[in-house]
């Protein structure tokens, strides 16, 4: 086992022990909390495939923006957190059953298949090429002229949504 | 005399470069030596910041005090040198206390993360050529994405504590600092842009004229908001220590108390380093090494922090929120727009650096001016519309009034 | 070096953890939770993809910042109408927002 697979294996642990902690969390808010740790192994993971400018947006996005999100609104809904009852619904003995099943059907899969690689390093200049592809009119260009679109609408309407009638 | 000169200039390069010998010498296999080397700097970086906490905590009362003609702390030590010392015995001896009913370890961890986010952007801070903790093709948005990890801390300390109004307090916090996050990540934008790297040995490799004068919106628009992110004057309605007692982090005591106000100057100390490495061009400078320069250009970012805190009067939130998004944000956005505009003309006329320079000056203050003398004018306009009496009726109103 | 079929099986893993958060959990936010868990496997697989067949083509890294822009999205709508819901209705519990059922 290399350095590196060894740092893998860490950042695999973290993101899927604090991903599976989330969702088994009692306490939505240390759900939250073990949520940014998982997002925070993802953006490790990252880092290791050698897609720095994505570790850096998902932290920036997700660690910064998202999540202080949804912390909000588990504060905004407090009375649930105090008495949060059992967390889990009657059919998550069928749910974990799915889940599992899902897994082991994908596993052999992916592990058996053999993935083509390449040897190929990654470009310097990939940020670069990143940013010119999204303003490019024979790639991105569309798709990014619509995304920002939806998320302004996403943004007018949730406003529109929480905010409080007089 | 060159000599001595190259190697004051190159010194940490070369204090590197020996030590990486030294312990190839000693047989440490390549992976053995880029770890020792991360934790000797890793090391230095967070005794730069904590040293730094020291010495502006004395500086800072110093400073006000001259403002406010007063002497400030002068009993520990000569000028009150020891003073910041004999708080941090102060702070260590304290009871240590945890709110009954507190979350154990959000409560505990609050400070630690507050504390590491703000120590961790001095990793791509460039003290000299060559004396970087790691020169990270995102530099910036390193900085960035890290210093907004902070927000997860102030939220858990406000959770944590379980007191109603460290929640709140937390609210407000987070509420400040990601609204000004937005100009701030906006006019890093800018000079990220105009310099076309996001590293910030690049960006500071790319200033042959400060950005400061190439950009001077961008630079005003970056203090104001670092201002408001660290949460000091005029923006410090978080803590206002002479209304409320203190924000989020009421119910911490002793040494974790001093780790969320570590947290806050360290911030401070990033905030203005990063101000001078994206707008004073960092370490550059004639004469004096380079090493020197990064620190004389961080003071001045962190005067300014200090001259405004003794100066200003605390605005009000709402005042805070309307200056975010009704005036700053979409002054970066038009400011964004121009610049590509203005920068993509220049380069396409054939303008190098000094015209090009000065085209950018003049363009960026021509908006300045333009931005500030519109909402100008208009407050004008409604101050005196609010003063001059409407109408007649209201006049004859007013007559009746003063007959009575 | 890390082979490619790890990345693929931490992804697979990350998404069916998610799978069994939004049908196990009660409460609508803990759900969504769990739908970022699943976009978050998506992203890493398709940056594990990028890496791996293609990384002289932006494409892989491309899409997962749309996922991003998605997932931003997502929360601030979905979070909004929870909270809607929770100022009528004093509850997230999606066992009992069922107002529409037959």
């Amino acid at each position: 086992m290399t350095l590196i697979q060894a740092v893998f294996a860490l950042l695999a642990i973290l993101t899927l022990g604090a991903g599976l902690l989330t969702v088994l969390s009692r306490h939505l808010f240390h759900a939250v909390l073990y949520l940014i740790l998982s997002l925070l192994g993802v953006a490790g993971l990252f880092v290791l495939l050698e897609a720095e400018f994505l570790a850096g947006v998902q932290v920036l996005i997700y660690i910064g923006a998202i999540s202080i999100l949804i912390i909000f609104a588990v504060m905004l809904t407090r009375g649930m957190a105090r008495n949060p009852g059992p967390p889990l619904n009657n059919q998550s003995l069928a749910a974990a059953v799915i889940a599992g099943l899902f897994f082991v059907l994908l596993a052999p899969v992916i592990a058996g298949f053999p993935w083509p690689q390449t040897t190929q390093g990654v470009p310097a200049d990939t940020i670069e090429a990143l940013g010119r592809s999204l303003v490019d009119p024979n790639q991105f260009a569309l798709p990014f002229e619509l995304a920002s679109v939806m998320i302004l609408a996403a943004l007018i309407g949730a406003i529109f949504i929480a905010r409080e009638k007089r | 005399m060159a000599q001595i000169y190259d190697f004051i200039y190159n010194l940490l390069p070369y204090l590197g470069a020996w030590l990486r010998g030294l312990l190839q010498g000693w047989g440490f296999p390549e992976w053995a030596i880029v770890f020792t080397m991360g934790l000797i700097k890793a090391f230095l970086l967070a005794n730069f910041g904590l040293i730094g906490f020291a010495i502006l905590t004395y500086v800072e009362r110093k400073i006000v005090a001259r403002f406010q003609d007063r002497l400030g702390p002068n009993v520990a030590g000569p000028y009150g040198i020891l003073q910041p010392v004999a708080d941090g015995i102060k702070l260590l001896t304290k009871e240590d206390t945890m709110p009954a009913g507190a979350d154990r370890w959000v409560y505990n961890l609050a400070p630690l993360i507050i504390a590491t986010c703000a120590l961790a952007p001095l990793v791509v801070i460039p003290f000299g050529p060559g004396a970087i903790g790691a020169d990270l093709n995102i530099g910036v948005l390193y900085a960035l994405a890290v210093g907004a990890g902070a927000l997860v801390g102030v939220l858990m300390a406000g959770w944590g504590s379980n007191n109603k109004y460290a929640l709140l307090g937390a609210f407000r916090a987070v509420a400040q600092l990601i609204s000004y996050e937005i100009p701030s990540v906006l006019s890093v934008v800018v000079v990220v842009m105009v310099a076309g790297t996001m590293s910030t040995v690049g960006i500071v490799l790319a200033q042959d004229v400060p950005y400061l004068f190439v950009l001077p919106l961008a630079a005003l628009v970056f203090l104001m908001s670092g201002v408001a992110e660290v949460g000091r004057t005029p923006f410090d309605l978080l803590e206002a220590e002479s209304e409320i007692v203190a924000g989020f982090h009421i119910e911490y005591s002793g040494m974790k108390f001093a780790l969320v106000f570590l947290g806050e100057f360290v911030h401070a100390l990033v905030v203005s380093a990063l101000f001078a490495v994206l707008f004073l061009g960092g370490w550059r400078g004639p004469w004096l090494p380079p090493y020197l320069w990064t620190l004389i250009k961080m003071s001045i970012g962190i005067f300014l922090f200090f001259w405004l805190r003794a100066t200003l009067p605390r605005i009000r939130i709402d005042q805070m929120l309307n200056l975010n998004w009704k005036f700053l944000t979409p002054l970066m956005i038009l400011n964004l727009i121009g610049v590509a505009l203005v920068d993509k003309g220049l380069r396409a006329a054939g303008v190098t650096s000094g015209l090009w320079a000065a085209g950018m000056f003049v363009f960026n203050m021509a908006m300045l001016i333009g931005a500030l003398a519109i909402p100008g004018y208009l407050g004008h306009r409604a101050r005196m519309a609010a003063m001059a009496p409407a109408s007649e009726e209201e006049l004859e109103a007013l007559e009746a009034a003063a007959a009575h | 070096m890390v082979p490619l079929s790890w990345y693929l099986l931490v992804a697979a893993a990350l998404f069916c953890i998610g799978v069994y958060g939004v049908l196990a959990r009660r409460n609508a936010i803990a759900i969504l939770m769990a739908i970022e868990l699943m976009l978050n496997a998506v992203n890493l697989s398709l940056v594990a993809f990028w890496r791996y067949l293609h990384p002289a083509v932006t494409t892989g890294q491309a899409f997962a910042l749309f996922v991003l822009v998605v997932a931003a999205a997502e929360a601030a709508a979905g979070l909004a109408l929870i909270i809607s819901i929770y100022r009528n209705r004093e509850t997230v519990d999606v066992e009992n927002i069922d107002l529409l059922k037959g």
